[in-house]
């Protein structure tokens, strides 16, 4: 599995991409305040494990290959730390993302509203429908306390048109379920020709290390 | 408990240092030496300094803490208080470059009436005796010493001698050369500091801080702790801008005065916090702490408090603001409180104050050290730049805000601090590993490389196993090892590392404390996660880059089989050293100019029985810790000291090349312990490819490496948010 996880350097992958790619890289993000268990679900994602962490320091990068019917999906999972002084460092993380999953707590409305301003700043930089942007209620296994309720999240998610689902990294609940709904969506949102183009500038970041990229470079493009 | 036998422990000599330890809180009459508050100026040095005349001040001090004394300390040598007797007792140790003037030390020696020890002439006559022995070879001085030895008489009923005086009286004297530089600079540079500082009117600070800061001492003491200013207690009273603070006056007027307004403060823990958040502030077992630390914002803002929510503990840290704000606005500031159990030391660093309340033994100088370890960890996460930034525009910024999530980290740094002796010596503990093996794994350190990256770490049990640096970087600036602590502990205390590839920014305080890195940490044995990488660069978008240096070492680790060697790899025991009575050592080689571009390591084995328990773990390193002390204290340096403990005996031994402290069974002679530290210093040069990192290797990433490390590594578009 690590083998099969390295396995691709990037000059491969990025020929891969470009020959319509077998193995396809998304990057993924996963984005909420500090405490809602977005180590848990990305712990989950890459390993079907479930470990109580500390805190998360600056950004964690786990990854994981989904097989669909006609292609094999290498999600690179980028988890986030949710605490605030890492909050200017996000969008080095989020910049040029596939997917982004803004995670809550059911159990903490403050998070739910932490969610809500996630999703405002993603939305500024993503054109809707090229990125999959899904909502997540996670500690679903603690629903006795649950403060904010299953339409709440429902409603949220079918305003701004993007993805919702309820999990529990916990327990393991709705989470291939999630994995495989983002994959397939990814999939049909990178068909179109901007999403090959916008794989490629991703590539371009690791290519060219040694130049310093520009700071707005890849949001200038990706973004609106 | 614990403190009280190592009071019992403290030898006859150090008792007459100490009289107030054994001041039963009983006798009233000795109020006034019960807490003393010292401002600039810790150290007789400052008498020379000083523009006031120095001797009547220090008199006063000395009369005021005799009087008191006296009476109570049947002990005593003579009358004249802390600071003669202090002298007079420690004629029998080894003393290093002291600026003290010779008349000056003559006319404190002359104030002590009972001093039964060596005449001033002769005290005198052996100071260069002390500069020429340190000249000496390693091997040379042991035997030196041990020809002493068989000289000298032993002093009577002490059980604490040091080589005396007259002992070394029997070697020839010699050139006087300062064999320590750094010391006499360190001296100079203190005495410049006190200078600096201008003297506050004793009455007023008396007046004001009388009730505040003898409250607060009051409420956290527990009842069975031995007085933890010793030495440096001694120095205050002495000391021109002493103030002298009535602690038990006020504890019987005010009574239960502070607590209760603790207790109106307080506020039912929080949620799902983490224990330590959890504790009642107002619990007597709050208050036994061995040891505080609390970090405020100038504004007298709770930021951080290592026992208890700080919220609850907003009024405690009104009052260490107030003391802080009072004394500032006399234009100076306050260093430390001392009174009978603790020791508060003050240090403001920029717009945060931080506060060590500590009732351990240590010295003022280890508790400061320890507040600028605390310091520097939060810098690590935000930068000294970005604290600045955030307190100018606001200065009642809640600083907490962007804590949030790192209380663990600071926790997990304190906790190493009081356990781990890395921090004591500010060196690096590393791994003992043979020399072919810590060569090789460098090697493949050093063909992973990738423009940017700086520093290549690799980590095994919490110990360095070899770190290779890029050339252009380490020329401009070095590693310190203050800072790869904060590393350490920042890998400790985050379990999350081992789920996958951590990119985070960091920022190294001593190397730049304004600008981050970026650090690539990952295990590469998972999943027993005791092998750590850990790759540093300054550029926030070579996470692939970096990445992929990895999988190169990983590559490298598997085709030599490194991981499987490395696992075998273990700390030793004393016991190889082939010394019997030998339980224990800590060795700190210095720089030797050739590579002082090194990081500076110290070697010590595992503790073992007797010191298996934590308990006695700890109780050793107090005793190192107070060895520490004393050979590096500011006013009296030591080079050398031969301590007779209860339970062991312990030798410290500071020269130009190097620093032990060694432990031995408690029935060790002088003679048999220095035999053995000639012993030892053999088999550690022996040993010493396998105990130390003998030359880190350098790389360069580029032949035309982005063109700086230290500015080059500026961030500006990172904090902008903040």
């Amino acid at each position: 599995m690590m083998a099969e996880r390295r396995l691709s350097s990037r000059e491969e992958s990025l020929l891969e991409v470009q020959v319509e790619a077998r193995l396809l890289r998304v990057k993924m993000v996963l984005l909420g305040s500090s405490g809602v268990g977005k180590s848990s679900l990305a712990l989950r994602f890459s390993k079907d494990e479930f470990k109580a962490s500390a805190p998360t320091i600056g950004c964690a990068y786990l990854t994981q290959v989904v097989c669909l019917h006609n292609a094999r999906i290498r999600f690179e999972i980028w988890d986030t730390a949710g605490e605030e002084k890492y909050h200017s460092v996000t969008p080095l993380y989020y910049r040029g993302a596939h997917a982004a999953l803004v995670v809550y707590d059911i159990c903490k409305r403050e998070s739910f509203a932490r969610a809500q301003l996630w999703l405002k700043e993603l939305e500024k930089q993503y054109f809707p429908g090229e990125t999959v942007v899904g909502l997540v209620g996670n500690k679903a296994d603690l629903s006795d306390g649950r403060k904010v309720s299953l339409q709440e999240g429902y409603r949220l998610a079918e305003s701004k048109g993007l993805l919702f689902m309820e999990t529990s990294a916990k327990s393991g609940q709705q989470i291939s379920e999630l994995l495989m709904t983002i994959a397939e969506r990814v999939q049909k949102s990178t068909r179109e020709d901007r999403g090959l183009v916008e794989w490629r500038e991703v590539e371009s970041v690791g290519l060219h290390q040694g130049e310093r990229p520009h700071p707005l470079g890849t949001c200038c493009l990706v973004g609106p | 408990m614990e403190e009280v036998q190592q009071d019992r422990e403290q030898p006859e000599v150090m008792r007459c240092t100490e009289p107030r330890s054994h001041c039963s809180p009983i006798e009233t009459d000795s109020l006034e030496a019960a807490a003393t508050v010292s401002l600039h100026g810790s150290s007789p040095e400052v008498q020379d300094c000083g523009t006031e005349g120095p001797f009547p001040c220090k008199s006063d001090g000395i009369k005021s803490s005799s009087s008191t004394n006296g009476p109570s300390e049947p002990e005593l040598q003579g009358p004249g208080g802390e600071g003669p007797s202090e002298r007079a007792s420690n004629t029998n140790e080894v003393e290093r470059a002291s600026d003290l003037s010779e008349v000056e030390r003559a006319s404190n020696l002359s104030e002590v009436e009972n001093a039964s020890k060596p005449s001033e002439e002769e005290r005198l006559s052996n100071l260069s005796e002390e500069e020429r022995v340190s000249n000496l070879s390693e091997e040379e001085m042991v035997s030196n010493l041990s020809e002493e030895e068989r000289v000298s008489i032993p002093s009577e009923e002490e059980r604490v001698s040091i080589p005396s005086e007259e002992e070394r009286v029997s070697i020839p004297s010699k050139v006087e050369t300062v064999s320590n530089p750094s010391d006499v600079e360190r001296a100079s540079n203190l005495s410049e500091e006190e200078r600096l500082s201008n003297e506050v009117s004793a009455g007023e600070i008396n007046g004001q801080s009388q009730p505040q800061g003898s409250a607060k001492e009051e409420e956290d003491q527990p009842e069975n702790v031995s007085d933890s200013a010793s030495t440096d207690n001694t120095l205050e009273d002495s000391s021109e801008f002493m103030v002298t603070v009535l602690a038990r006056a006020t504890l019987e007027d005010q009574g239960e005065g502070p607590p209760s307004g603790l207790s109106e403060a307080s506020t039912p823990a929080q949620g799902p916090a983490p224990s330590n958040q959890d504790e009642d502030v107002t619990a007597e077992s709050w208050r036994r702490h061995r040891k505080h630390v609390f970090v405020l914002s100038e504004a007298g803002k709770p930021i951080y408090s290592r026992y208890g929510n700080e919220e609850a503990l907003s009024s405690t840290m009104g009052v260490m603001m107030a003391l802080v704000s009072f004394v500032q606005s006399g234009d100076n500031a306050i260093r430390s409180i001392y009174s009978d159990e603790h020791t508060v030391v003050f240090m403001q660093q920029g717009p945060l104050v931080l506060v060590s309340v500590s009732c351990s033994r240590q010295s003022e100088q280890q508790l400061r050290g320890e507040l600028i370890y605390v310091y520097n960890q939060i810098v690590s996460m935000l930068t000294q730049a970005s604290i600045n930034r955030i307190f100018e525009r606001k200065k009642n910024y809640d600083l907490r805000r962007l804590l949030a999530g790192s209380e663990k980290i600071l926790d997990g740094l304190l906790n190493l601090v009081d356990s781990d002796p890395s921090f004591l010596l500010s060196a690096v503990h590393c791994l003992p590993l043979a020399s072919s093996l810590r060569d090789s794994l460098s090697q493949i350190l050093q063909k992973a490389i990738t423009p940017n990256l700086v520093f290549s770490i690799l980590i095994a049990k919490n110990q360095l196993l070899t770190i290779v640096q890029e050339k252009t970087v380490i020329e401009d600036a070095r590693l310190e090892p203050a800072d790869l602590h904060l590393l350490l502990n920042l890998i400790g205390a985050s379990s999350a590392f081992q789920a996958g590839e951590i990119w985070t920014p960091i920022c190294l305080p001593l190397f730049n404390p304004d600008c981050y890195f970026y650090a690539y940490i990952s295990y590469l044995d998972p999943p027993e996660c005791t092998v750590c990488l850990l790759l540093l660069s300054t550029d926030k978008e070579a996470f692939y880059a970096v990445a992929e240096c990895k999988r190169k070492i990983d590559e490298g680790m598997r085709t030599q089989n490194a991981l499987r060697s490395i696992a075998k790899a273990q700390s030793y025991s004393a016991s190889q050293v082939g010394v019997s009575d030998l339980r224990h050592f800590m060795y700190k080689p210095f720089d030797v100019p050739d590579n002082h571009r090194q990081l500076t390591q110290f070697t010590s084995p595992e503790m073992e029985a007797p010191y298996s328990s934590e308990e006695e773990k700890t109780r050793l390193l107090d005793l190192y810790r107070y060895m520490h002390s004393r050979i590096h204290s500011n006013s009296r340096p030591l080079k050398l000291i031969y301590h007779v403990a209860e339970r062991e005996t312990l030798l410290a031994w500071v020269t130009s090349k190097f620093e032990l402290y060694t432990c031995f069974s408690p029935l060790v002679t002088k003679a048999s312990a220095i035999n053995a530290i000639t012993k030892l210093l053999r088999w550690i040069k022996k040993e010493e490819d396998h105990l130390f990192i003998r030359s880190p290797p350098k790389y360069s990433t580029t032949p035309n490496p982005s063109k700086s490390s230290r500015g080059g590594t500026t961030d500006n578009g990172f904090l902008t948010l903040l």
